[in-house]
């Protein structure tokens, strides 16, 4: 590979919006942000002012807007990153940011095969960038997301999911609830399982292509059901979350 | 500098390469599902550069004198696990006999993924194909039956679900080596990405 180097890049905070108690959507600006496909991610980077640093891996939530890119992140207790990102970061504050990164975990528009994404809690993050895209593309690519959450508190982009399942033709959305459901919510909280694999995903005969994100454990059931369920192993793309503070 | 960021207290950190941060889990990153190998279809080839191929059942590769490591681990994506133990096999004496000049190893795994690296790098007490992981049999998400360690490298080099090596005279890149990350992956000189 004769790639050239990532380079950091310094990125400013534009807007902070709230997604979940614990989850907020930056939009950062960056100058001289070379794109990305939906899917890919970027480490963000912090420095102190005795010159300690400590990086992130972040899924990039949306399609590059041109110098503009957007991350979900997610809170995590006692972690040592997130924290600044979400309550600390003010606009104007240099943060580092480097990227894209991943070639694989990605969706192509000029890749026609339906597709299925299935994400565990802040999984749906690189898979919403993959609805976005086909949007953004005009893509007429069908699409089913099935998105396990724990309550509908926990939902992220909750109004655009609604708003886009309504009017961006070809994207079905379905939910799981592992806690607690919605009120006039048909059936019980649960985790995902075959049946819900089988009735809003597709038939494997379709050769779909599979996206896989969430917990290992999450992921790790998710990618065995679809593998009994006929998939081929390679058409099922998977990426897990370890802890990342 | 970031105002406002202070990070974690120093004292607390120990020596991890540059950019690293210590968890006490064990994380999983795999690009697709779990292959399920059980032992009795399990196998390990060695392919040479011409052609020449020495395989090891699961009986027979579980024969070979055995090694327990202990060795710090460093992910790419960041974590860094230290003091692991494992039980396996020293690429030493999988090599040992091997008729080969080859400089380049391509390492591929049950489930179709792959990873290259230098054979010095798989030489000299530093790499191992291990069936065991603290005390118990590796779990398959952790690359069980068998798995490469290569503990010096970023972990992806250390292919889960590992099959054979096919031994060669040019590099060639694997699996995440052509989907951006560095040809070779020294966690010391974070080299992470192409281009690093």
């Amino acid at each position: 590979m004769n790639a050239p180097p990532l380079t950091w890049r310094v990125a400013r905070l534009v807007e902070r919006r709230a997604e979940t108690p614990t989850a907020r959507t930056l939009v950062l600006d960056v100058p001289g942000w070379p794109g990305h496909l939906p899917g890919q991610h970027v480490d963000v980077r912090l420095t102190a002012a005795d010159g300690y640093q400590a990086a992130r891996s972040y899924s990039l939530a949306a399609p590059a807007d041109g110098e503009r890119i957007e991350l979900t992140v997610q809170r995590v207790p006692d972690g040592e990153v997130s924290p600044y990102l979400i309550d600390v970061w003010a606009p104007g504050d240099p943060v580092e940011v480097r990227g894209p990164v991943g070639g694989w975990f990605v969706w192509r528009a000029a890749d026609t095969a339906p597709v299925l994404l299935v994400a565990g809690g802040s999984g749906v993050v690189p898979l919403m960038a993959m609805a976005r895209a086909r949007r953004a593309a005009g893509s007429r690519t069908p699409f089913r997301l099935i998105y396990s959450a724990r309550t509908p508190e926990d939902v992220f982009y909750a109004d655009e999911l609604r708003r886009r399942a309504r009017d961006d033709r070809g994207l079905d959305v379905t939910y799981v609830y592992t806690r607690a459901a919605p009120v006039r919510w048909r059936g019980e909280p649960h985790r995902i399982g075959p049946a819900d694999v089988n009735t809003h995903g597709w038939p494997a005969d379709l050769e779909p292509l599979c996206y896989v994100c969430g917990p290992t454990g999450f992921v790790e059931t998710v990618a065995d059901l679809l593998v009994g369920l006929g998939h081929q192993p390679r058409r099922v793309r998977t990426e897990r979350f370890g802890p990342t503070g | 500098m970031s105002p406002g960021f202070q990070g974690r207290p120093r004292s607390a950190q120990p020596a991890l390469p540059p950019g690293q941060y210590l968890t006490e889990d064990f994380p999983v990153l795999s690009a697709g599902p779990t292959p399920k190998v059980g032992p009795e279809t399990w196998e390990f080839v060695v392919t040479t550069e011409a052609g020449a191929e020495y395989r090891w059942s699961w009986a027979e590769f579980t024969a070979l004198p055995q090694d327990t490591p202990t060795v710090d681990i460093h992910c790419v994506t960041r974590w860094s696990k230290l003091g692991t133990t494992w039980q396996g096999v020293s690429l030493d004496v999988l090599l040992d006999g091997v008729d080969t000049g080859a400089a380049y190893a391509l390492v591929h795994s049950y489930g179709g993924y792959s990873t290259n690296l230098p054979m010095a790098d798989l030489r000299g007490g530093r790499a191992w194909v291990v069936h065991r992981y603290d005390g118990g049999d590796l779990p398959a998400e952790h690359g069980g039956p068998a798995r490469l360690l290569v503990p010096h490298l970023y972990f992806w080099k250390s292919a889960k679900w590992v099959r054979g090596i096919r031994l060669g005279t040019t590099d060639e890149p694997g699996f995440w080596e052509t989907a951006g990350y560095h040809d070779y992956g020294d966690p010391w000189r974070e080299q992470r990405y192409a281009g690093d």
